[in-house]
């Protein structure tokens, strides 16, 4: 009797054992998760498709790939570098030099605006010429037509 | 706003002002003309008489060379080697897998031949499958030079898939084939006469 | 016989192409009027030839003559007429060919105009047109002959235009047929409405170059190419529009604009067009910056031309990309011409462009529309440098990489929110001068409304940070726009005594350029919206249901009722279609069919969803096949889209406010003669 219930506990206790492994490795992984890795990635042979739209044939393997390694609990990153190493850079949707890819717009742009800022100063300085002059006296010409509106409107209050 | 005033001595463009925009405007015309220029010539950067650089090949399990789970180029040196860039996406390599796999029944057993197939952006499940199918026995591994973390197809520069390499003993690159081949004959053809 | 014809009247256009620049520039060269007259008239032949030409060309596509490669590649028995006649610029030998031809529609049309009073830009205008089509039916004669046939010889099966010997004149029973991407309405407007853009700007361009080159380089020019790149610019926006509502009808992606590199080349002679159209007022009412602005006009151009050099040439590799073919080189020619030239041109005539410039305040308009300029450049410095990138690493390091989305959305999203910063601050700035007071002044009260809208959207709607500044901004303009609209509508109903109604269309017929504007901007509001709640807000879910069960996602469900699939072969198409029905928090919406036909001629497939469109959102179910589709499993991918119809809401309002703007009044100048009313006199200070 007592043996028996002995062997009846170990059974139970290993069959949720294995059990609670079996489920906590997961389920396959949904195709939304999938999606969000692939969204980061491009076809490695079609042109410029990102990899969870892309309709071809390789692209499902590729796809079905990711499955398996986020089954196999891999990291988003680690998926990517293997993509990285396989197929090259070009498959990541962003150059892995982020510095190089973002330096050129940041500098043009602040260059851009000290020309601006500088142009200002110049443009800003009192001329001794006479059309400039005549400019500084020139009435802001924009709102005439509205300004003379309203000049009547105040009249008639 | 009619007339541009003053009399004052009128400047040109400052020199350094010149020089600058000219500098960008060429270097922008020489960037683009050498983009051009590369996408008009995408010629295969080994061409035959060229000894091909050495790299090593990760192989897939149960397709390993001489139970090397890595084979270098540099290990099958002494021997003839054909290496096959394939897919298992790719419809012309189904036209040539049966000739590939006869033509290695033939010359495996002289030992002085070796079929390296490279499967090329492909994934290893669907790849075992293309492999099974055909009943391949050669070796074959994934397209991934191990030490520089590359892809190999890119130092050969393939064109697509399926292309095969034939490599003397020497290490020296003999002839490629661009697709399929039509008949075992063709392959025959590029070995024999380095095996005299 | 008829494909040969069709070449002779291709060759012959191109050779009076090259007659009028000869007479041109040789007639001014003698000072010989009769000689430019006779290259003016050489000019205007060119449409007649090229409308033959284009017209054998059709001819050929409809009467499906599959011996002529062209028709064989772009058409197949299967196609309706109407898209045999639209391949004409679905494959790279024809829409070079209907480049041309609108070129020399636009040339015809502004050489018809009286030239009186500018004489001298007569013939440089004409050289000017007339090199660049030379260029374009050069690259047609030369290269991409549209009317080269197949001939098989001992080589095998190519194209020739004359029968080469020993070979003999193939007749495919069948073409390829166009891509089935491309027989889409949208695909049929697209093209055209872009090429339409890009052409147009040659016109300012030649006047530029024109005003450049005989020292002329008053405003003449400006006034007289204003119109045309305004005209120029709502195409090209149009066409912009139009690809995105395409894309985000039939590709799938569940989106509008995917930063390829051939939409960004598009994109980047819009930034420069509507930087010069706000340039361009500033040159107008205060004299300065002549320079910039015709800087600005020869930048859109060379964008243009540089946009279709990447596309064509197979330098990029791209989802637009035509085959790679032997024009990439003399495009390269074209661009590096165009470009050596105008710089040179600009240097040498850079003293004749200075004016005296002078600015009281920083805050005055002409300074923050200097702001929105800089803006502008930036967004295309941007876009520029995304592009040439991957070049210039591949030839640097080796290694391709790609620039993507995540690289252009937040590098120009500060700017973009600038700029509609700018938009709501600068209609209340004067020329010549404002000051911080002024402005405070008249902003608060918008200022304080948007505010409280915003804290609204945040109570209601959404508590993200991005999408607050966003919706802020877009109040702000909205209500700074529409405060503009309400005091010039007001001061004239009690001046008047008209009643709202009239006194708001009165104004904005009487200002057009600023009310037409005022639109614009309302309409771009309207489209950030439909952008910030699609980038923001967009949800998506894929799953593999089998008949009778359900996908949920935001508060929609969506349950799988049946599949068919059935041939129609006269068009050459098998249909598959689902039928789904929509559920929101439980009440029944209707049905969805989402498709996906597949193209037996050319073995592809196209996937077109099942949408129901509301202001809130968009339910988009697409039927994908990562599984074949089956009653037991079919695989929908399905998104909601926020607010994304607020996108194509404001570009009809934009198609509307251009048109306003747009619209021909009578020259300005001949007003202010007009005695005695000052009312019409400061409208034409005003336009």
């Amino acid at each position: 009797m007592k043996r028996l219930l002995f062997s009846l506990t170990l059974a139970f206790l290993l069959t949720s054992f294995f059990a609670g492994a079996v489920f906590a490795q997961g389920s396959t992984p949904t195709d939304d998760e999938v999606n969000k890795v692939a969204k980061q990635l491009y076809c490695p042979v079609c042109e410029s498709t990102p990899l969870d739209v892309c309709p071809t044939e390789a692209c499902r393997q590729w796809r079905e790939l990711i499955r398996e390694m986020l089954a196999d609990g891999k990291s988003e990153a680690e998926i990517k570098q293997y993509f990285v190493e396989h197929f090259g850079p070009s498959v990541l949707n962003e150059p892995p030099n982020r510095f190089a890819s973002y330096i050129v717009p940041v500098v043009a742009f602040l260059l851009g605006a000290l020309i601006l800022f500088r142009g200002f100063q110049m443009w800003m300085k009192p001329s001794t010429t006479e059309a400039g002059a005549a400019m500084k006296e020139a009435k802001p010409v924009q709102d005439e037509y509205i300004a003379k509106l309203e000049e009547e409107l105040k009249k008639q209050k | 706003m009619t007339e541009t005033s003053t009399s004052a001595p009128r400047r040109g463009v400052p020199i350094w002002a010149q020089i600058i925009v000219w500098v960008f405007l060429l270097g922008l015309l020489t960037i683009v003309a050498l983009g051009l220029n590369k996408a008009q010539n995408r010629t295969v950067t080994v061409q035959p008489g060229v000894v091909i650089e050495n790299f090593t090949v990760p192989m897939y399990e149960e397709y390993q060379y001489s139970g090397m789970s890595e084979v270098s180029l540099q290990d099958l040196r002494g021997k003839v080697v054909v290496i096959n860039f394939w897919a298992s996406w790719c419809k012309p390599c189904e036209q040539e897998a049966a000739e590939m796999q006869q033509a290695w029944t033939e010359y495996e057993p002289t030992g002085q031949v070796v079929f390296l197939g490279v499967d090329y952006v492909d994934t290893p499940t669907s790849a075992f499958v293309y492999l099974k199918k055909f009943g391949i026995t050669y070796p074959n591994g994934e397209d991934l030079n191990v030490k520089l973390k590359r892809p190999i197809s890119d130092y050969f520069n393939i064109q697509g898939v399926p292309e095969t390499y034939f490599i003397d003993q020497n290490g020296v690159l003999q002839y490629v084939q661009v697709g399929p081949f039509s008949s075992i004959d063709q392959i025959r053809a590029q070995i024999d006469p380095l095996l005299k | 016989m008829i494909a040969q014809f069709g070449f002779g009247v291709l060759v012959v256009s191109f050779l009076v192409t090259l007659y009028s620049v000869f007479a041109a520039v040789y007639g001014e060269y003698k000072k010989s009027p009769s000689l430019v007259e006779s290259a003016r008239r050489a000019m205007l032949l060119t449409w007649p030839l090229l409308t033959l030409t284009a017209g054998v060309l059709i001819y050929l596509l409809v009467t499906n003559h599959y011996e002529v490669q062209f028709v064989y590649e772009v058409t197949s028995r299967s196609m309706p007429t109407y898209l045999k006649v639209t391949a004409w610029w679905g494959g790279q030998a024809g829409s070079l060919l209907f480049w041309s031809w609108l070129m020399s529609a636009f040339a015809s049309i502004a050489t018809l105009r009286k030239w009186d009073r500018d004489r001298e830009f007569l013939p440089w205008v004409i050289v000017v047109a007339c090199v660049t089509m030379a260029f374009f039916i050069g690259m047609n004669v030369f290269f991409e002959n549209p009317f080269a046939q197949l001939y098989q010889g001992f080589d095998g099966i190519n194209a020739h235009t004359f029968q080469p010997a020993n070979s003999i004149l193939i007749t495919p029973d069948e073409g390829r047929g166009l891509n089935p991407l491309l027989r889409h309405p949208g695909m049929i407007i697209h093209p055209p409405m872009l090429y339409l853009g890009f052409v147009s700007f040659v016109i300012p361009y030649a006047f530029a170059l024109a005003a450049l080159i005989t020292g002329r380089t008053d405003d003449r020019w400006i006034r007289l190419t204003r119109r045309w790149a305004l005209w120029a610019w709502l195409f090209l926006s149009f066409g912009l529009v139009l690809g995105s509502r395409w894309a985000y009808d039939v590709l799938g992606w569940g989106g509008f604009w995917g930063w390829d590199p051939v939409e960004i080349a598009a994109f980047m002679p819009w930034l420069t067009g509507t930087a010069f159209l706000h340039s361009v007022m500033i040159q107008e009412k205060r004299g300065m910056l002549k320079h910039w602005t015709m800087l600005l006009i020869i930048l859109t151009y060379s964008l243009v031309i540089f946009g279709t050099f990447l596309t064509r040439s197979g330098v990029l590799s791209s989802v637009h990309a035509f085959a790679q073919s032997a024009i990439g080189p003399l495009f390269f020619t074209f661009i590096g011409l165009t470009l050596i030239t105008s710089v040179g041109l600009i240097i040498y005539r850079w003293d004749r462009l200075r004016s005296e410039t002078h600015m009281t305040s920083m805050l005055s308009r002409e300074a923050l529309f200097l702001l929105n300029n800089l803006l502008f450049m930036s967004v295309l410095v941007v876009c520029f440098w995304g592009v040439i990138f991957p070049l210039i690493s591949e030839l640097f390091t080796g290694q391709k990489v790609t620039v993507g989305p995540p690289f252009y959305e937040r590098a120009i999203s500060p700017l973009f929110a600038s700029l509609m910063l700018l938009m709501g601050i600068a209609p209340l700035s004067a020329w010549g001068h404002s000051t911080v007071t002024t402005l405070s002044r008249a902003i608060w009260k918008p200022a304080i409304g948007a505010i409280i809208i915003t804290a609204v959207t945040y109570f209601t709607y959404t508590k993200n940070i991005y999408a607050l500044i966003g919706f802020f901004l877009v109040a702000l303009v909205i209500l700074v726009t529409l405060y503009e609209y309400w005091r010039g509508a007001y001061a004239r109903q009690k001046s008047q005594g008209e009643n709202i109604v009239t006194a708001l269309w009165n104004l904005t017929g009487r200002n057009r350029r600023r009310y037409g504007g005022y639109i614009i901007h309302l309409s771009m509001m309207l489209m950030a919206i439909g952008i910030l709640g699609i980038e923001l807000f967009q949800t998506e879910t894929q799953g593999t249901v089998a008949v009778g069960e359900k996908i949920s996602i935001s508060d929609y469900t969506v349950e799988y009722k049946e599949l068919a699939s059935w041939d129609d072969n006269p068009r050459g198409v098998n249909y598959t279609r689902a039928v789904v029905d929509v559920y929101k928090n439980g009440i029944y919406l209707g049905e969805l069919h989402p498709r996906k036909d597949f193209y037996f001629d050319s073995q592809q497939s196209m996937t077109i969803p099942g949408q129901r469109a509301t202001l809130r959102d968009d339910l988009y179910v697409l039927l994908i096949d990562w599984e074949p589709a089956s009653t037991t499993g079919t695989t929908f991918k399905i998104y909601v889209n926020p607010l994304v119809n607020w996108l194509w809401l404001g570009s009809l309002l934009f198609l509307a406010g251009v048109f306003i703007a747009a619209w021909p009044d009578s020259d300005p100048e001949r007003v202010t003669v007009r005695a005695g009313r000052r009312i019409q006199q400061t409208s034409a200070a005003d336009d």
